[in-house]
């Protein structure tokens, strides 16, 4: 079977990150662009059903980002996709959550694919929005969420986290899932996977091939950004010395009490 | 010019940044501490490809350039010179002799396992009477009945008592050339040779984690084809060898350098004084900025080392200034980190004061510090 993974290229996620107050948009010039980290546990889902199913299926990954950034893409290849799909236009710029949604419908319906997997959200954006929309714009069942998978006689068996333990789901493929970190470490690239990432092809995709849906771009986009703004700085934490674990505690344990929060 | 790494080299930079920060730092100082040898890392590593770096994939190896070595020992080094030293010596010691020197035979039998990280291996040249005059090798093989039988002891030989260790290959005196002096070979003793012994592990101030021996050999026996390579061309063979591995030891210098660096700079931040980070001090921004500045030098001497050795350049000025200045460039950055931290640098529990121990050996290992301006005072012609 074919899985793709949607991937999105982020801005590292260990750099400090800072909004252009003209445009709203994150400032990427100088921050080296990484995988997001959430669609490194779908990559991760994906190799190990394509490993466990060891029946020819195939891993391509597919990630809709500016030009600059293609190169990021063979991480993913490292890691043991099999192929990628680099959608990149100009005009994609400032698409929101929906029109990504439907932007990367349109590119998957050109792909083709039995079973999609996407990261639960992205580090950037963090809306968690695509999804769900994907799973609508396809028209195929969604299973969000999930922490495991299998695949039983051409149906997606998954369990679905929840608040207080899971649900157990299961949809005929073709499925989008999406996955959270409960389904395993992504693996490191081997060595072996960088130096013959090389040779995996990351084919080039526009809007034009897949018929330029409207909703692409700042334009098309039916959600406004207004403003964004840095978290408030924490204040001053509380320090209390203690001359003992035992009277330490019970600093804590008062403090707690003073807040209501026990 | 160009400084640019290319995307391979800055993947396998960042893979051992990741696994360097993922695997061996919540380990290191436990491993210190305990002196224990770091066989599950060994293990991943070799999964991944660390262990047969710059080998040709023929070999069993990645496949990958000398600046990806280097570059991939640093990130090792910056979190744990232990483990650094483990991968480090077995590529370079280990493993590169029977690259450079075996024959398509030895190759075949242990550059394959060694390079897919199925055994380590050791290389013995120093003895307890010497060190840096290896050439005056007591350890003596002489043929009787088609075989080597040798006598010896060999001293500070990495690698070499492991569970996983499958033998060392040695230095020996193998007969007298024609102008009376020794001739010198190189000899391949696996583990389970009768008469080869191997001490328990030294008790050491630094890179505690790493294995290292003392090895006896009392009548040894090896079969006559146990040479490496040719006869006779042991002490050739072995200063090509520590050719190679002076890039990795000044990666290792400077790795160790940079994590010293990343604890001080960390520390500076968060450490108040007088109602500010002392990182707001002159005092502490001109140590900081020094650091920076001799890492940057000696990790750019390095790089060039390893570019000259992957054009096929004479690479030995390059190396030998490289490992000389990056060990010093350790002590100076380590010990202002140390200052940095004032008596927090002290305890054990800050990373900084293992790897305080870790760098003086940087300053001996694979050529002493005053042995590398003899080798670059002879470059020089003087």
């Amino acid at each position: 079977m074919k899985i793709v993974v949607t991937v999105k290229l982020v801005p590292d996620t260990n750099a400090e990150k800072r909004i252009d107050p003209g445009t709203q948009r994150l400032i990427r010039t100088g921050v080296e662009t990484v995988l997001n980290p959430y669609d490194e546990y779908a990559l991760e889902a994906a190799l190990a059903l394509k490993e466990k199913l060891a029946d020819g299926s195939t891993v391509t990954v597919l990630a809709m980002a500016p030009e600059a950034t293609k190169e990021t893409l063979r991480k993913a290849l490292a890691m043991g996709a099999d192929d990628a799909v680099f959608l990149t236009d100009a005009a994609l710029a400032g698409t929101d959550t929906l029109g990504t949604a439907d932007v990367l419908a349109h590119a998957l319906k050109n792909i083709g694919f039995d079973l999609v997997i996407c990261g639960g959200l992205s580090d950037d954006g963090s809306t968690g929005g695509v999804p769900g929309a994907l799973a609508e714009f396809l028209a195929v069942p969604g299973i969000t969420n999930a922490r495991s998978l299998e695949i039983i006689d051409g149906r997606v068996h998954a369990q679905r986290e929840t608040d207080n333990g899971y649900q157990v789901v299961s949809a005929a493929l073709p499925v989008m899932l999406s996955v959270t970190m409960a389904v395993g470490e992504p693996r490191y690239a081997s060595l072996k996977g960088i130096m013959g990432a090389k040779k995996k092809p990351i084919a080039p995709m526009a809007l034009a091939n897949i018929g330029a849906p409207g909703s692409a771009g700042a334009a098309g986009a039916k959600i406004s950004l207004l403003s964004t703004a840095p978290p408030p700085v924490r204040g001053k934490a509380k320090v209390v010395e203690a001359t003992d674990g035992l009277s330490g505690a019970q600093a804590v344990l008062d403090f707690l009490k003073e807040r209501k929060l026990v | 010019m160009n400084f640019d790494l290319t995307d391979e080299q800055k993947a396998i930079q960042s893979l051992a940044r990741d696994f360097a920060r993922g695997e061996v730092a919540p380990r290191a100082e436990e491993m210190d501490r305990e002196e224990a040898f770091p066989y599950e890392l060994v293990r991943k590593m070799a999964d991944l490809g660390f262990m047969g770096l710059p080998f040709p994939e023929k070999y069993g190896g990645s496949g990958a350039d000398t600046i990806s070595y280097a570059l991939a020992v640093m990130e090792i080094a910056r979190i744990d010179a232990s483990t650094a030293i483990t991968m480090a010596a077995h590529v370079s010691l280990g493993a590169s002799p029977f690259y450079l020197f075996g024959t398509e035979e030895q190759k075949q039998k242990y550059l394959v396992p060694l390079a897919q990280g199925k055994m380590l291996w050791g290389f013995g040249l120093t003895e307890p009477g010497a060190g840096s005059d290896a050439g005056n090798v007591a350890t003596k093989a002489h043929l009787r009945d088609g075989k080597w039988i040798v006598n010896g002891t060999k001293a500070f030989i990495t690698n070499s008592g492991t569970d996983m260790s499958g033998g060392t290959t040695i230095t020996a005196a193998t007969g007298t050339r024609p102008d009376g002096r020794k001739e010198i070979s190189n000899l391949i003793i696996p583990q389970a040779t009768p008469g080869f012994t191997r001490s328990k592990k030294y008790k050491k101030m630094g890179w505690r984690a790493s294995d290292t021996r003392e090895l006896a050999f009392v009548d040894a026996e090896v079969p006559e084809d146990s040479i490496l390579g040719e006869r006779g061309q042991g002490l050739k063979q072995f200063l090509k060898i520590l050719d190679g591995g002076r890039i990795s030891v000044a990666a290792l210098s400077v790795g160790l350098a940079m994590g010293a660096y990343d604890e001080a700079l960390k520390y500076a931040k968060e450490r108040h004084a007088f109602g500010q980070p002392i990182s707001s001090f002159q005092a502490i921004q001109f140590k900081i900025v020094d650091m920076l500045c001799e890492i940057e030098l000696a990790k750019n001497m390095i790089l060039k080392a390893a570019w000259e050795k992957d054009q096929g350049r004479d690479f030995n000025q390059t190396a030998s200034m490289a490992k000389l200045y990056a060990g010093e460039v350790s002590r100076r950055v380590v010990n202002e980190a140390v200052q940095i931290h004032g008596g927090y640098g002290f305890m054990d529990e800050y990373p900084v004061s293992r790897m305080y121990r870790d760098q003086k050996i940087n300053e001996i290992g694979e050529g002493t510090n005053e042995v590398q301006r003899v080798v670059l005072a002879r470059m020089l012609g003087l």
